[in-house]
């Protein structure tokens, strides 16, 4: 045996399984199902569209690498997870070309520019469609279910003729548009992957169980939007309508998929409980008072920049430190506006 | 002192922690056997094998020496003294290889292969009374044997101030792969439990616990049987659950008593377990100190669990120590050719065992166990971005942030660090285990701690050398 072949390296010696790459492979077959939903409802170029995005990430991101002389993470598969999750947030009829130029915005602009992998501060799928929606909004607020174009079910919740609605006053509108079941299951206008529930909660019971994420983040997010928006007046202000909006929108898409995004949340129990909450009161905000019919993609873009903030403020006690109050506590106790008061004091003794 | 009665039912845990490839099928079921080397061997002892001041030598080059005879010892009362596990001439003292890759000064002694014993370290005749118990430890050489050495006698003389109510045994074994230390519980019931009985006759008030994983339900078997038979009272086993690193102090006394050692912060050092009340002493610590005091037997040898998937016939050893770990190995059947060739060769478990760049290295007072990992166990890969997951921060079975800890040690931040605590990190290498990026944080943590360690050290210096000026210019 030569001792020069020998390998030498700090401990530890073994290492879990769990790699970048497992994990995101993990998140491809959690997503899968959701898009298979897509395609079957609306059709073949529901997989265009979704090819188009992933091969632009990826590609984008070679390049990007190559010409920075980066060694390439392509391997890691995210640039793939990002395309997916960025053709699951537009409608079936898009452009090409704009899905493409959304794509290169995602792993350009928001991921690259940053750091590249872990490093971006906004969910770069999210950042991209919230630009696709700013520059073409009308298509990317076209839907169509077989060759019909017609609204989605929030925006229609919005304008106050939403089935829920409508079924005690004109059996006939109710008739036309979906009923729950077909809700839960996908069959209604909506983006590529966000309309399937069934298929969305299923891929995220996945995730959880295989301990790629935790449940704190999917579980209160949809809780606290669902609750709220009805609370505020959303929709026709009777209990179904929770139902309605868990199954409507990119809810279920968000909460499981983008807002559980490791880069852009936070890292610590309590800090995605708060997390999770704002997510879910800004979702409700924006579905009930705001400009366009769905929030999930800007409460969760709002979010994220408070990342940073959030996990300073949500350090946990290390074993065999003394036990004072956090430093979450001590703001809420708004321990520093008297602080601020003694920092003025000095100030003005000092102008004296 | 009352046990509370619910932890021990239910396998006791603390928070955190990660879950490594157990690996101890290949060795679990393997007797210890008695590894006795040719004639004509080297032998090397290093003259530090614990923590504290390093010994120096009490023989010369050319003396014959006896297997348990004296051959370095120091003045410190932290110390250990050092002895031949062979008889033989002296062959040189001077720097060799050792284990972690440093090159110390050791003794080197040739084998004779004749093993002529040495006198007892006292009157076999007289038994020794509790009083002169800490002393016979001393004398035998003892130190912390689950490898971090620390001299035994130190850790059993606390303050005066010091009320101590737990003395636990620990037989955890938390590290993968070794199982020296359940082999040892299962073939040597008795004299563990009679050394621990004799340790506990030091600290009259103290509750013995013995704290054993559930993975060695044979160990926590015998143990209670003996325990009963012998009709013992303040002992009793509670079985923990399987997670490392169980075996760890802090984590074992959080699991048992439920208390907190206090942490470092600031320029304070963490405390240590006589300052909650508590006693740790390794298994093997307590065979060696029951056969110092019955016997008069120093340590002259450990066992090691020789192991690894690319070990061709792993084994549990009794070996003598300043053995060379080369031929060890080649008494195990040698390396498991065929794809298994071995890519490190570790002196110690996979979590916190140090990779050796030679194996003609000694093994010493320390060391726990010799594994051979192929490519397919080792762990071998390049870093690439943290994903900010957080896994590292529900690994830390300290509750540290190893991520923001790696990024302050990369920049050179060690105010930061030391802001964070990071000078409490016990080097479990669980972080590291668990991060999906492969981030070397353990290592990174590992600098952090060495350089403010310097950094204060440093300023401790500049400051004592200051004052000793001011009071010369006084003067």
């Amino acid at each position: 045996m030569n001792d020069n072949k020998l390998f030498v390296a700090s401990s530890p010696h073994v290492h879990s399984p769990f790699t970048t790459r497992r994990i995101m492979a993990y998140v491809i077959a959690a997503l899968a199902p959701a898009g298979l939903a897509g395609i079957y409802f609306f059709g073949f170029r529901s997989l265009i569209v979704i090819i188009a995005c992933i091969a632009a990430c990826v590609l984008s991101e070679y390049l990007w690498q190559k010409l920075m002389h980066q060694a390439s993470s392509i391997k890691d598969l995210s640039a793939v997870v990002t395309g997916l999750l960025l053709a699951y947030n537009l409608p079936p009829t898009i452009p090409l070309w704009m899905a493409i130029c959304g794509s290169v915005f995602a792993i350009i602009i928001v991921k690259q520019f940053y750091g590249g992998i872990g490093c971006n501060i906004v969910n770069p799928a999210l950042a991209a469609r919230a630009m696709m929606l700013i520059s073409w909004p009308i298509a990317m607020t076209t839907w169509t279910l077989n060759g019909v174009s017609g609204a989605t079910e929030l925006a229609m919740m919005k304008l106050g003729t939403a089935a829920v609605s409508q079924a005690t006053a004109e059996p006939s509108a109710a008739a036309a548009a979906p009923d729950l079941f077909n809700m839960f299951i996908g069959n209604m206008p909506g983006c590529i992957g966000e309309t399937s529930s069934l298929l969305l909660i299923l891929g995220g019971v996945f995730l959880i169980y295989k301990g790629i994420i935790s449940w704190r983040i999917p579980v209160i997010y949809i809780l606290t939007a669902s609750i709220l928006a009805p609370l505020f007046g959303h929709g026709s202000g009777s209990l179904i309508t929770v139902l309605y909006e868990i199954v409507t929108g990119g809810l279920l898409l968000g909460a499981f998929f983008m807002a559980t995004d490791y880069t852009t949340s936070p890292m610590y129990a309590q800090g995605q409980i708060i997390f999770a909450f704002g997510c879910g009161l800004l979702t409700a905000l924006i579905r009930t008072w705001g400009g366009y019919p769905e929030g999930v993609s800007f409460s969760i873009l709002i979010m994220n920049i408070t990342v940073p903030l959030i996990d300073q403020y949500t350090k946990r006690r290390i074993l065999g430190e003394p036990k004072s109050k956090s430093k979450l506590k001590k703001l809420l106790k708004f321990k520093f506006k008297k602080e601020f008061k003694s920092e003025l004091n000095t100030e003005k003794g000092a102008a004296k | 002192m009352k046990l509370p009665l619910k932890l021990r039912e239910r396998g006791a845990s603390f928070i955190g922690g990660v879950h490594p490839p157990e690996g101890k099928a290949l060795t679990e079921h393997k007797e210890i056997e008695r590894y006795v080397p040719k004639a004509g061997g080297e032998f090397v002892f290093p003259l530090s094998q614990h923590i504290g001041a390093p010994c120096a030598p009490v023989v010369n080059k050319g003396d014959r020496v006896l297997a348990g005879q004296k051959i370095a010892d120091s003045e410190a009362f932290v110390s250990a003294p050092i002895f031949a596990s062979i008889s033989g001439v002296v062959k040189e003292i001077g720097p060799r290889m050792t284990v972690a890759g440093s090159v110390d000064p050791c003794i080197v002694i040739e084998n004779d292969g004749l093993y002529e014993q040495a006198p007892a370290l006292f009157d076999l005749k007289n038994k020794p009374s509790v009083n002169d118990y800490i002393k016979i430890i001393r004398s035998a050489g003892i130190v912390g044997m689950g490898g971090a050495c620390f001299p035994t006698h130190v850790k059993l003389s606390p303050p005066k101030d010091k009320v101590i109510n737990w003395v636990i045994l620990n037989g955890a074994e938390c590290e993968p792969y070794l199982t020296c230390d359940n082999r040892l519980m299962i073939e040597e019931a008795d004299a563990i439990v009679d050394g621990f009985a004799m340790v506990l006759k030091l600290f009259p008030k103290a509750h013995g616990i013995i704290a054993i994983e559930s993975n060695k339900p044979e160990a926590i078997e015998i143990i209670g049987q003996k325990i009963a038979e012998k009709k013992i009272k303040n002992i009793s086993v509670m079985p923990h659950k399987v997670k490392y690193p169980q075996g760890a102090e802090k984590m074992l006394i959080w699991s048992i008593t439920g208390q907190e050692i206090p942490a470092g912060i600031g320029p304070l050092p963490p405390a240590l377990p006589a300052d909650v009340g508590c006693i740790i002493l390794n298994t093997r610590t307590v065979w060696q100190i029951y056969s110092a005091l019955t016997k008069g037997l120093p340590v002259t040898e450990r066992i090691i669990s020789v192991t690894g998937d690319a070990i061709a016939n792993p084994r549990n050893l009794r070996v003598p120590l300043g053995i060379s770990v080369r031929e060890l190995i080649n008494a195990c059947g040698g390396f498991n050719y065929g794809g298994l060739e071995p890519v490190k060769i570790l002196g110690g478990g996979p979590m916190m065992g140090i990779s050796m760049r030679s194996l003609d290295v000694p093994v010493v007072k320390g060391t726990s166990g010799i594994l051979a990992l192929s490519k397919f166990t080792a762990h071998i890969e390049d870093e690439s971005n943290c994903l900010r997951c957080g896994r590292c921060i529900d690994a830390c079975p300290m509750r540290l942030d190893p991520e923001l800890l790696d990024k302050a040690v990369r920049r050179r931040d060690y105010k930061l660090f030391e802001e964070h605590l990071g000078t409490n990190c016990i080097e479990c290498g669980c972080c590291s285990f668990i991060c999906p990026a492969s981030r070397h944080l353990t290592q990174s943590l590992r600098e952090g701690k060495a350089a403010v360690m310097a950094a204060r050290r440093k300023a401790q210096a500049q400051q004592a050398s200051q004052s000793s000026k001011q009071e010369a210019a006084k003067k």
